[in-house]
């Protein structure tokens, strides 16, 4: 399709692909949300009136209020930020160490790449969340122990990917005109390799940020993330849970805003793996 | 004058980690490129020409043998010595479409070995690709393009463009107009022609393809099973 058109609307095509529209749409507006938390939310998410305690949703506070009658809309907008922040540092550590180990991997072959590929392995050979768990058990609870635990679960997805998309194009002919030019590895690899697998990392990264959003809110729901009174959505919901029989919009509400922010993701980045290149498919679902 | 004498030059390769098997791709291969001249190799698939040429260029080590070239000994070069040898020994690929890189626009690609060697300043690469693309007969228009907006036969000229920007001695072209068309083939065939009058440069011609490469070359030599079997 691009061949013949030439240059391709990225944004165009993103508006005939209804999923990733949507997804993109929902995305733009949490990050809004993110940044313009403080001018949004209707109180202070610490704010505590004892008197109004586990209010039903009302014109006053529209998703109601917790057990402390803390205002569980201006919290979740709040939560937004934390929620986000996890997701895109996550993903900006994990992208930038698993490309840079995968190109490496995949360009130089041999021993280097055979050791990488053992830890890889091993990485990937725990379940993910438990892998998390343990870390953040041992580091203890906080923001950038959650980011440090989620880093260093992440990170394989990406070598995986990125060495293979590396291995065949070291073969292509281009890579060999470039050693025939004698230039140097590094520069082959930031010039002519790491330019040709960032449309599949993108597609990955973004759906990864979904991932890591869920596990960020599953360490802080069982009690190994962002600890209360940080109106973060796991913990929120974990703090309904006593309450879920007379008042479920104490849990209701985060676990929406936790489905709806994940689902935004996980939409736009098949969105955006349809439109890139079908072949890309098989590689990402092998990978993961 | 000879500027090339390949000598005994043998490739092994080994496969299997307990039962070693060897596959000898070139196996004592002895040839000879005069200054200016035209060297065509042709072979069957297989025969072993492609490595033949890529341990020529050293994009991989011989195993055995030893490659002089313009009067020194080429098989052992190393960091320094060996980045200055790509100024004088080039390649042209068989398939234009992979042989540039598809996230690189053609501005860009044709500059890239003056801007890895460092052969030119910025001001004045503007006037030295302009050069290029008239010797090479390109458009100007199809610089600011990515290369599957090309076609073969104007990759193939953008492939040429860029190795001249060296003023290599040597060039080898590994089936380089195999997968055109044959008008394009003959302009190609052409244009390489008339840039070895204009600047002597000395081909090694490797196709399958016997009129072009008689029409190409000034002596002939074919392989099979990684000997050469045959002069013509």
């Amino acid at each position: 399709m691009n061949k013949l058109n030439g240059k391709r609307n990225i944004l165009k095509e993103a508006g005939n692909n209804r999923m990733a529209a949507i997804g993109g749409a929902i995305v733009i507006l949490l990050v809004l949300i993110a940044i313009l938390a403080s001018l949004l939310s209707p109180h202070d998410p610490f704010e505590q009136k004892l008197e109004n305690r586990l209010l039903n949703p009302c014109f006053e506070y529209p998703f109601g209020t917790d057990d402390l009658g803390r205002c569980i809309f201006s919290r979740l907008i709040f939560g937004t930020r934390y929620s986000l922040a996890i997701g895109v540092t996550v993903v900006g550590i994990t992208a930038l160490v698993g490309t840079t180990l995968g190109i490496v991997s995949g360009y130089s072959r041999g021993i280097i790449d055979e050791i990488l590929m053992r830890i890889v392995d091993i990485v990937l050979a725990f379940p993910g969340i438990i892998l998390a768990l343990v870390i953040a058990g041992i580091l203890g609870p906080s923001f950038l122990n959650v980011v440090i635990a989620l880093s260093l679960t992440h990170w394989p997805a990406y070598t995986r990917l990125v060495r293979g998309i590396t291995l065949s194009l070291r073969e292509k002919e281009f890579i060999e005109g470039a050693k025939a030019l004698r230039a140097s590895n590094i520069y082959i690899m930031r010039r002519h390799i790491l330019p040709n697998c960032i449309n599949p990392i993108i597609v990955l990264a973004t759906l990864d940020i979904a991932h890591a959003i869920i596990f960020a809110t599953g360490l802080s729901f069982l009690g190994l993330g962002i600890q209360p009174p940080t109106p973060e959505w796991g913990s929120m919901l974990k703090a309904g849970i006593p309450y879920f029989r007379i008042s479920p919009h104490l849990t209701f509400f985060p676990g929406t805003a936790i489905m709806v922010t994940v689902m935004a993701f996980n939409f736009l980045g098949d969105g955006l793996r349809d439109m890139i290149d079908p072949k890309i498919n098989e590689i990402i679902l092998v990978s993961e | 004058m000879t500027l090339l004498s390949v000598e005994n030059l043998k490739k092994y390769y080994y496969s299997g980690v307990f039962n070693k098997k060897e596959i000898r791709a070139v196996d004592g291969v002895d040839l000879e490129i005069k200054s200016g001249r035209t060297l065509g190799l042709v072979g069957g698939s297989g025969c072993g020409k492609t490595t033949v040429a890529r341990t020529i260029l050293r994009l991989v080590k011989p195993t055995d043998g030893s490659i002089v070239f313009d009067g020194r000994d080429i098989t052992k070069l190393k960091g320094r010595q060996m980045k200055n040898l790509g100024r004088e020994m080039q390649i042209i690929f068989q398939n234009p479409e992979t042989s540039l890189n598809p996230r690189m626009k053609m501005y860009d690609a044709i500059l890239e070995p003056l801007r890895i060697h460092k052969l030119c300043s910025a001001d004045e690469e503007n006037e030295k690709i302009h050069r290029l693309i008239e010797i090479v007969n390109l458009n100007k228009e199809l610089l600011f393009r990515y290369p599957h907006e090309l076609s073969g036969g104007q990759l193939q000229r953008v492939v040429i463009a860029r190795i001249l920007s060296l003023n290599p001695k040597f060039i080898v072209a590994d089936e380089a107009t195999s997968m055109l068309d044959p008008l394009v083939q003959a302009q190609i065939l052409n244009l390489m022609k008339d840039l070895q009058e204009k600047l002597g440069i000395s081909y090694l011609f490797i196709s399958h393809d016997m009129d072009v490469v008689e029409w190409m070359s000034d002596e002939i030599a074919v392989m099979d099973k990684g000997k050469i079997v045959d002069w013509k």
